[in-house]
């Protein structure tokens, strides 16, 4: 666990849009390197806010961080901009997978090499990398992104981050909208990119059963605060999910 | 018959100026969802910079590589003091923000290098030639060679370039662009220099025309209806709407003028584009967001 601390370390931190109240109340949290680990809650309980601060992306939406630190291989990121973190290594696959519509597959995946200025032919490998991941991409390479189907929208959208060379992936709920199998599918490549390639992966997630299947870790996030955590396996066996965000009460019928 | 191709060829390539300009304003438009309405501005100020350069007796060329630099310096200067601090708000300040920054541009250009009409020469004579039955202005041929070569400079640019790959994806998602380490705040810079040296061609071809004075911002109103019809995001669109523009404005003053007493080119083109946003609002080649249901 001491290793932790030099990846990705987030502590305390508080985090808020315009005027309104904090939506992040002290969460802390740490990503492994070389570990998968899931971050779960309900809507609105700030796992969107968590992966936006870590990626410094607050901005955009007329939010900011109010307090705590987050530190990136022991390095803290309040100073740097987006581009910088993708340039250190931590990309993030926003929520509601954001394809460039009017591009085609192939030049979505191309935009995400751009930042480290590859040679044509780095490019092209690169390219190849995720079309092995991905060989569903190969086919629709020249379809415009914004007329695939929502799984290849999200299997573009990961791919289009992998063009960044990551070791840190935020995904911002993976799974929303698709059919089972295609989050199934989605999961075992993303797996697959962590054991064979050592890319850690930070999840957020709604529906918790499948990614503790795939997480090594996870924490549990309500109302801005982190409400519990620990080991994923220990988590799925526990039981006390349920209780903790489903919460057992009539809130539950609404999702 | 020949009367009206005459007219009708007037009409077309006098729709090519127009297009030059609303190109422009395309540009910006589709990198950062803003209408500048500095683009008038910016085409009076490099207009200005280059015949003061060419009176001072400096060479054609040089002027024109001075001319751009400081186009390229004041795009650089934009994206710092103007659009860099007012990231992140609502597209309509920065809308007002480009309408100060016209007011700045212009007072600036003028306050530096006198309100006078001065007369630009670039060396097209402006005879006409026959092409077959018609005559055609040979300058205004000119203009619409070099308003064609610019399109498929600027197409090539946003389809083979890295950089134009970019402006595409920040004009569809800035959000995810910005999210994949696209910088913005380059890209922003770009594009504005681009908007630049689009401006400096439509300056000196308008300049040549009508002389080089403060009304050569009001070739802006000329643009909107242009960029009505066209389509705000497509380049391709702002040439076939300029060109709609111009045939139309021509052809209604020599047909419709006498019936309606005169002058009906300053009003067709915006009756014209009323039309357009009740039937087609996003314009002939403008794109509409791909919704999936």
């Amino acid at each position: 666990m001491t290793r932790s601390h030099d990846f990705l370390a987030v502590d305390s931190i508080e985090a808020s849009y315009g005027q309104a109240g904090p939506v992040l109340r002290g969460v802390s949290l740490t990503v492994a390197e070389g570990s998968i680990v899931a971050l779960l809650g309900s809507n609105g309980a700030g796992k969107s806010t968590t992966l936006r601060a870590i990626s410094n992306l607050l901005g955009p939406q007329r939010g900011a961080l109010r307090g705590g630190s987050i530190r990136w291989r022991g390095e803290s990121t309040a100073a740097l901009d987006p581009a910088d973190l993708v340039h250190r290594g931590i990309v993030q696959v926003l929520e509601g997978r954001h394809v460039f519509g009017q591009l085609t597959v192939e030049e979505n995946l191309r935009t995400g090499g751009f930042l480290r200025r590859p040679s044509r032919r780095q490019l092209a490998d690169d390219l190849e990398r995720v079309y092995g991941w991905f060989p569903r991409l190969r086919d629709r390479r020249s379809a415009k992104a914004g007329l695939t189907s929502g799984g290849e929208q999200q299997m573009v959208a990961i791919g289009r981050a992998l063009m960044t060379r990551p070791t840190l992936v935020l995904l911002d709920e993976p799974s929303m909208g698709l059919a089972p199998i295609i989050v199934g599918e989605i999961f075992e490549i993303i797996r697959r990119l962590n054991r064979e390639e050592g890319m850690s992966f930070l999840l957020a997630e709604q529906s918790a059963n499948l990614v503790l299947a795939y997480a090594d870790r996870a924490y549990v996030l309500e109302s801005g605060r982190v409400v519990e955590a620990g080991l994923a396996a220990d988590l799925a066996t526990s039981g006390r999910l349920g209780e903790i965000y489903l919460g057992g009460a009539a809130t539950a019928t609404r999702h | 018959m020949s009367f009206f191709l005459e007219t009708l060829a007037g009409g077309l390539l006098a729709g090519v100026m127009y297009a030059l300009v609303a190109i422009g304003f395309v540009l910006v438009y589709k990198a950062s969802g803003v209408f500048n309405f500095a683009q008038g501005a910016m085409v009076l100020c490099a207009a200005l910079t280059f015949v003061t350069l060419r009176e001072r007796g400096i060479d054609l060329w040089l002027s024109g590589l001075i001319t751009l630099a400081i186009l390229v310096a004041l795009a650089v200067a934009v994206e710092r003091v103007v659009l860099r601090p007012l990231a992140n708000r609502p597209q309509i300040t920065l809308f007002m923000a480009t309408l100060g920054l016209s007011y700045v541009i212009e007072g600036t250009s003028q306050l530096l290098m006198g309100a006078s009409v001065h007369e630009l020469d670039l060396g097209i004579p402006d005879t006409p030639i026959e092409l077959g039955p018609i005559q055609l202005s040979q300058f205004d041929l000119a203009a619409a060679a070099t308003a064609g070569a610019l399109v498929i400079a600027l197409s090539l640019f946003f389809d083979r370039t890295r950089i134009g790959l970019s402006l595409r994806a920040v004009a569809d998602d800035p959000g995810a662009a910005l999210s994949i380490g696209i910088r913005l705040q380059t890209l922003w810079a770009v594009v504005w220099a681009v908007a630049g040296f689009v401006a400096l061609v439509a300056g000196l071809l308008w300049g040549a025309r009508q002389g080089v004075q403060f009304s050569l911002t009001f070739v802006v109103l000329k643009a909107l209806p242009v960029l009505i019809i066209g389509g705000f995001t497509s380049i391709a669109g702002a040439v076939v709407g300029g060109l709609i523009v111009g045939a139309s404005d021509s052809l209604a003053e020599i047909y419709l003028g006498p019936l309606l007493g005169g002058s009906v080119s300053t009003w067709f083109a915006y009756v014209l584009a009323v039309a357009f946003l009740l039937a087609r609002p996003a314009g002939l080649f403008g794109e509409r967001a791909i919704e999936r249901v």
